[in-house]
């Protein structure tokens, strides 16, 4: 192939994509489906708060937000980072973990139990605004 | 001005500290007439609560053993102990009882704080049977000591929001919980202080215990006294006063006009500043250096102790952190105010623990 037909079949493909990314906008997204996207999100919010706020969620009674109020000192922004104390980068999941263990004495949710991931919505939404900062202590 | 230092005061509590944390605070009030001098610790919120029956969150009843233990050891020999307020977590009768049976180990005689757990299940009903009233003054080696209960609030919310006891302090234990209210002394207080002050002398030096801060720092999180402006109108005529009180769990000090303001930290767990609550507006005191941020993996990091040095009224509290460098907080008669002595002009990073 010569460098010219290249070009050509490069800018047909370019083409072909960009009318495939318009069939796709034609398709647009309508209110309803916005609605659907911020109800179920507020809902892993609300839901969230509940698990922070659960006595259940440990064995001993003690909720996340006895010692975090409004989510503080929980840093969503900086994760993922490095814990010196366990050795490595870790994502937040694994600190809402280590919570869960120590001072509520209870188990390890898995990463993509729901109540880790509507924890992970209250937690991040407490702390709407502020801007990313992963790796920071 | 006279600075112990811990192993002074902890005599041979080397085996039991081994450099942890120590959730007393030992407060030293020193006259320039040195005969007047003495101390007392300050031990406050335990948060004692209850899993079920006979079984208690391990991690807060460790505190406060550990808070006991050491105030037993301590050289030279505190006069009394404060205890600030939240015995209990929930206000039950069980978790106000087992914090008691704790603190029956202290060798000296304890003054009690009502803190906002002890109160709103029953309306201090339990608290008030097992330690008296709720307000008091007494006079000790030249000072005028008052007690007070800060953490009242609208009778309204008090009497009528709540189907019973156990959802209304289920919502005042909530700090962020927005169903809450502001902590007030109230009226009926502020008239007894009016009276018990007006025996005092303006040049006796006035120490007040309360559990809120008897100044306005957040109300989001209550770290707030609805009507301390008030209060702090009937302390204005003295010539020195100093205002202690638990609640936040964190080192705080500020001083206004003639008062200085000190905060204890918790036996039972630290909180953040206020201003780490992104949503927040406070006004933490500019003057407060604060404390490092926890180590989540050392559950008594950033639980302390205190003791305080008073010359001719002026107290210095002395903070003793774990993995951290202790901390000294200062009456500088030079600015009139409490200083860090070493991180007031070179703060602290976050953190240096880690
Ligand atoms: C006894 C108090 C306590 C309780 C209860 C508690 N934590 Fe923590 N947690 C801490 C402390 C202290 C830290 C360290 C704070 C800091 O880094 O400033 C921490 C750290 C974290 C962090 C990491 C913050 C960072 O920047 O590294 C997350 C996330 C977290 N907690 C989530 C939770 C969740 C979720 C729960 C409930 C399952 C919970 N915590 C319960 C005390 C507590």
């Amino acid at each position: 192939m010569t460098s010219k037909t290249v070009t050509m079949v490069v800018l047909i493909t370019a083409v072909l994509l960009m009318t495939g990314i318009q069939a796709v906008q034609a398709d647009e997204y309508t209110s309803a489906d916005l609605e659907l996207w911020q109800n179920e999100y507020d809902a892993a919010v609300k839901r969230g708060r509940q698990v922070f706020t659960d006595q259940k969620l440990g064995t001993n009674g003690v909720v996340c937000a006895q010692c975090h109020p409004n989510a503080a000192n929980t840093h969503p922004e900086t994760y993922p980072k490095y814990q010196k104390q366990l050795g490595k980068v870790a994502t937040m999941a694994e600190m809402i973990n280590f919570c869960i263990m120590n001072p509520l004495e209870g188990s390890a949710l898995a990463l993509d139990d729901q109540r880790m991931v509507d924890m992970q919505a209250y937690i991040t939404n407490e702390r709407k605004g502020e801007s990313l900062a992963p790796g920071k202590h | 001005m006279k600075i112990l230092n811990r192993r002074d005061l902890l005599k041979g509590a080397g085996a039991l500290v081994a450099g942890a944390t120590l959730p007393i605070s030992l407060v030293e009030m020193a006259f320039a007439d040195s005969s007047l001098n003495f101390t007392f610790a300050y031990i406050s919120d335990s948060h004692i609560q209850q899993i079920k029956g006979s079984k208690f969150v391990r991690n807060w009843d460790r505190g406060l053993i550990r808070a006991v233990a050491e105030a037993n050891l301590m050289n030279p020999r505190p006069d009394f102990i404060f205890y600030g307020g939240d015995i209990a977590q929930l206000g039950k009768k069980s978790e106000i009882d087992h914090g008691l049976d704790i603190l029956s180990g202290l060798r000296d005689k304890v003054h009690y704080v009502m803190g906002e757990h002890d109160y709103y299940l029953d309306l201090g009903e339990h608290w008030k049977k097992r330690l008296g009233p709720d307000h008091y003054s007494f006079d000790h080696k030249g000072m005028h000591f008052v007690v007070l209960n800060s953490i009242l609030t609208y009778d309204d919310w008090t009497y009528d929001r709540w189907k019973d006891g156990e959802e209304r302090m289920g919502v005042m234990a909530g700090l962020d919980d927005h169903r809450g209210s502001p902590f007030m002394v109230g009226e009926k207080q502020r008239a007894w202080l009016k009276k018990d002050l007006a025996k005092v002398d303006v040049n006796t030096p006035v120490t007040v215990l309360s559990h809120s801060p008897l100044q306005k720092i957040y109300r989001g999180w209550n770290f707030w006294t609805e009507d301390a402006e008030q209060i702090q109108a009937l302390l204005k005529p003295f010539k020195k006063v100093n205002v202690f009180y638990g609640h936040v769990h964190q080192i705080q000090y500020n001083q206004i006009g003639n008062i200085s303001f000190h905060a204890a930290m918790a036996t039972a767990w630290p909180w953040p500043y206020p201003q780490s609550n992104a949503k927040a507006e406070s006004s933490l005191p500019k003057l407060t250096v604060q404390m490092n941020r926890a180590d989540p993996f050392f559950e008594r990091d950033a639980t302390g102790w205190q003791y305080i040095d008073i010359h001719s009224g002026n107290a210095t509290m002395n903070f003793s952190l774990p993995d951290n460098s202790p901390r000294t907080v200062a009456f500088n008669p030079a600015t009139g105010r409490p200083e860090d002595v070493k991180y007031q002009h070179n703060r602290i990073p976050p953190q240096t623990h880690f």
